[in-house]
């Protein structure tokens, strides 16, 4: 059925964040050969995991031409919902691994409440979506109250902790997720659709293409995962909590960026974020290494953020023949 | 002869109280190619964008094979079998050429849900093969030249073909424009072909592709249609009379007081060349000098324009102001050497609408008018009161919202916001008459004639010939980018009949 991958952009600026990808694990592990072990890539990889799956949503998202801000209240939600769900301290509930099911599911909802907002009420993604990152904050602060439910169900912290044939669950199932996500932008409407309304939505809508629709199903997807996301967090630390992602809007935006999708959207995809969410993990690990002090490596990200950036807009600078 | 394929039955359209159409009827038969032509704001690229669903008419209808179309609805026009091929390929870039030609009709290429790309591939390949187009369906649409990206836009309008079972009506917008001369042979060699397997309306400023590739001629004059012509029994000079229309008729006007040759120069440009856009224009401005650019169509004086103000710069070519070479960086540049520039687009570039009369007369000087480090406010309105006054716009008060004014007196604002500044020593006005009407065009003319008097020189590009000879001292046509001819105004007996005639 697949015959064709459809083509990508085959140019060498395309390929620069591989390349930088490769650079930069090539030059850790000269600096320091422990860097290359497999125990250290495996960290790595494990590290990766709630990221990717994260990377995969905001995609998505960003191709579209829009961002999603909801991530971490979007994840506490999801967390409380699973922590609250399965076998745990505060409530009489037990799903088991359909505590996975409800997290998503309760994402999926703030993330539709996200896309119905932007799209009937046709207000900037970024302020709906900030605002339901303080909605999704404020239920999952709601549910927890002052004790933060723990997980008492040791299927599921095996699966958040453990490893199948050494490598960690997580990044297994981020890799499943990412394959979905790979099939979904190349071999579906919703995928190719959302690369075409990122390339010029009048268009889209001039040729009676659902351009709505779509966007709502973009949030929502993106909603379902960080549910998912802020589940498998849970299930990792073994407690749902308020914070459980913090931090993560930003490094899930980075990444994308990074690997090269724009923030104007229509260019980029999946793989390219995963190469992004690869690169800052191996930055953060690398950093640990070569011994550059915590307090500076918020500075590295910073500067990583801006070189992405200056390389989407020269690369968009460097395209004149774009026809919209 | 049997049933017409495509019916325009009393068409009216009008963009701000501006008629673009005014009761434009006709018919286009099957197979036949249909040629439309006319001056720059005749009407012909709104009358195809009412048929293809892209604009509503105010009254009138469309009608296909009988059936009326609904207003506005490009879908509903597609699948009547209504295809339009703009003057910019509407493609997008960041998608396959495929998927381009195929855009809102994937649901024949989903195999349980998921995209085949062979059957894709295949489809796409068959449309660009009625064409007898070699571009692999799966290259990426940005990589594509011009000219390719036409094909393939043709290409998808003939998808329509499959998808409606039925001939497809093409709509053509210009589709040689900004194409070499190769790339135009191409273009016309299809449209040829196609009227095998279609009925075809083509745009085109160029009246010998028209006469070339039409069976009959439909010409529009200010939104109407004045005449139709079959192609064997009219030629290049009628067409060209009927689309000027009343234009040849000679009126008088007071010849411009200045002998523009004797005085000193003021803007002085030398083989200015622009990809795209112009190549190797040179004229010199005088004092109290309105030198006229006229172009039947294109861009290319608008761009020069554009490029006089800073806006963007010049590929080579030099340009002189006051005896002193110049660079322009940005537009305040342009500024500060007293260079002004009056936008084609009032709404969007010529005024800022919410703001007032006053902070738009104000806008490029603004801070000008101060009392030690601070804007003095009240010397501010007092200047501005006294433009209001001189130039009689009318207005409520100075603060009213400039949206709020009509054409005229907007333009008036416009023009009040250069001739505040006291080093204006040039001025550049794009089509300035555009979307006013009779009484404010002719007012803005004297106002444009008593600016030269004063010593102003001026640089118009006008919408039409009559504007220009009106008011011009010397006019420079320009045709697809290069100066095919510069005279003086006052030594051409018939200057319209010399413009047009090198414009066309």
């Amino acid at each position: 059925m697949f015959v064709f991958s459809p083509p990508a952009e085959s140019d060498l600026r395309s390929w620069a964040p591989v390349f930088a990808l490769i650079i930069l694990s090539v030059g850790f592990g000269l600096a320091e050969p422990k860097f290359v072990s497999l125990a250290n890539l495996l960290t790595i990889a494990d590290r990766s995991a709630i990221p990717l799956i994260l990377s995969v949503g905001m995609t998505f998202v960003v191709l579209q031409g829009s961002i999603d801000l909801s991530i971490e209240g979007v994840m506490a939600t999801g967390s409380l919902v699973f922590a609250m769900s399965v076998l745990n301290s505060r409530t009489e509930l037990d799903l088991g691994p359909f505590g996975l099911l409800a997290a998503a599911l309760a994402g999926a909802c703030l993330g539709f409440v996200n896309g119905t907002a932007i799209t009937w009420f046709r207000v900037p993604s970024f302020l709906v979506t900030l605002g339901i990152w303080s909605v999704g904050a404020g239920i999952a602060m709601l549910l927890s109250g002052d004790q933060p439910p723990l997980i008492r169900d040791p299927l599921l912290s095996a699966m958040g902790l453990g490893r199948s044939l050494g490598v960690p669950n997580l990044f297994l199932l981020s890799g499943i997720v990412l394959l979905i996500g790979y099939v979904l932008q190349n071999f579906t409407r919703f995928g190719r659709y959302s690369l075409i309304i990122g390339g010029g939505e009048h268009l889209a809508r001039l040729h009676g293409l659902p351009v709505d629709r779509y966007k709502v199903l973009a949030f929502t997807f993106a909603g379902l995962l960080s549910g998912l996301a802020g589940a498998l967090e849970s299930a990792r630390v073994g407690l749902g909590h308020v914070d459980i992602g913090s931090g993560q809007m930003l490094a899930t935006i980075t990444a994308v960026l990074v690997g090269g999708t724009s923030l104007n959207g229509g260019r980029g995809g999946v793989l390219q974020s995963a190469v992004g969410v690869f690169t800052l993990a191996v930055v953060t690990n690398g950093m640990i290494f070569v011994g550059i002090s915590p307090y500076a490596q918020q500075a590295v990200y910073g500067v990583l953020i801006l070189m992405a950036a200056l390389v989407t807009a020269y690369s968009l600078r460097a395209s004149p023949g774009i026809v919209k | 002869m049997s049933d017409p394929v495509l019916r325009v039955d009393g068409l009216h359209k009008s963009f701000d109280g501006v008629r673009a159409l005014d009761d434009v009827s006709f018919e286009l038969y099957p197979r036949e190619v249909v040629g439309l032509v006319g001056e720059n704001g005749a009407g012909k690229s709104t009358l195809l964008n009412v048929i293809a669903g892209l604009l509503s008419g105010d009254s009138g209808q469309v009608l296909v094979r009988g059936h009326r179309l609904p207003s506005a609805n490009i879908s509903a026009a597609r699948a009547a079998g209504v295809a339009i091929v703009s003057q910019e390929p509407a493609l997008l870039p960041n998608i396959t050429v495929a998927e381009n030609i195929l855009l809102g009709d994937e649901a024949q290429i989903l195999r349980a849900g998921l995209y085949d790309w062979r059957k894709l591939s295949s489809i796409a390949a068959a449309q660009l093969a009625k064409l007898s187009v070699a571009i692999p369906p799966l290259t990426l649409t940005g990589q594509l030249s011009l000219r390719e990206r036409r094909l393939v836009d043709i290409a998808r309008a003939l998808a329509i073909e499959e998808r409606t079972r039925q001939e497809p009506i093409i709509l053509f917008d210009e589709p040689t424009s900004a194409l070499d001369p190769e790339g135009i042979e191409i273009v016309l060699g299809q449209i040829e072909q196609l009227r095998r397997r279609a009925s075809i309306l083509f745009v085109s400023h160029r009246l010998d592709e028209v006469l070339r590739v039409s069976d009959r001629i439909l010409v529009m004059a200010n939104g109407r249609c004045v005449a139709v012509r079959d192609r064997r029994k009219t030629d290049f000079a009628e067409l060209t009379k009927l689309m000027l229309g009343s234009v040849l008729e000679s009126s008088v006007r007071p010849l411009p007081p200045v002998s523009a040759q004797q005085s000193a120069v003021t803007l002085s440009v030398r083989g200015l060349v622009r990809r795209n856009s112009y190549s190797d224009v040179s004229f010199d401005l005088h004092v109290g000098e309105v030198l006229g650019i006229a172009e039947l169509a294109g861009r290319g004086a608008d761009a020069l324009c554009r490029t006089l103000f800073g806006v963007f710069p010049a590929d080579s070519g030099e340009i002189v102001v006051h005896g002193r070479r110049i660079q322009l960086k940005e537009p305040s540049d342009a500024v500060q050497l007293g260079i002004g520039y009056v936008p084609p687009d009032r709404q969007s570039e010529g005024i800022v609408g919410e703001l007032g009369i006053r902070e738009n007369m104000m806008l490029a000087q603004c801070g000008e008018i101060r009392w030690g480090p601070l804007i003095d406010f009240g010397r501010e309105r007092k200047v501005v009161k006294s433009w209001i006054e001189r130039l009689r716009i009318k207005t409520p008060t100075a603060d009213t919202p400039a949206h709020n004014l009509s054409g005229g007196n907007q333009q008036k604002v416009v023009l009040a916001k250069w001739m505040i500044g006291r080093k204006l020593k040039i001025l550049i006005l794009d089509r300035p008459f555009r979307g006013l009407d009779i009484g404010a065009t002719a007012e803005t003319m004297n106002l444009v004639q008593e600016l030269a008097r004063s010593g102003l020189s001026i640089l118009l590009v006008a919408d039409t010939v009559e504007e220009l000879t009106e008011l011009s001292h010397s006019i420079i046509v320009m045709k697809d980018g290069l100066v095919a001819d510069r005279f003086s105004a006052s030594t051409v007996k018939r200057p319209r009949l010399q413009v047009l005639e090198r414009m066309v």
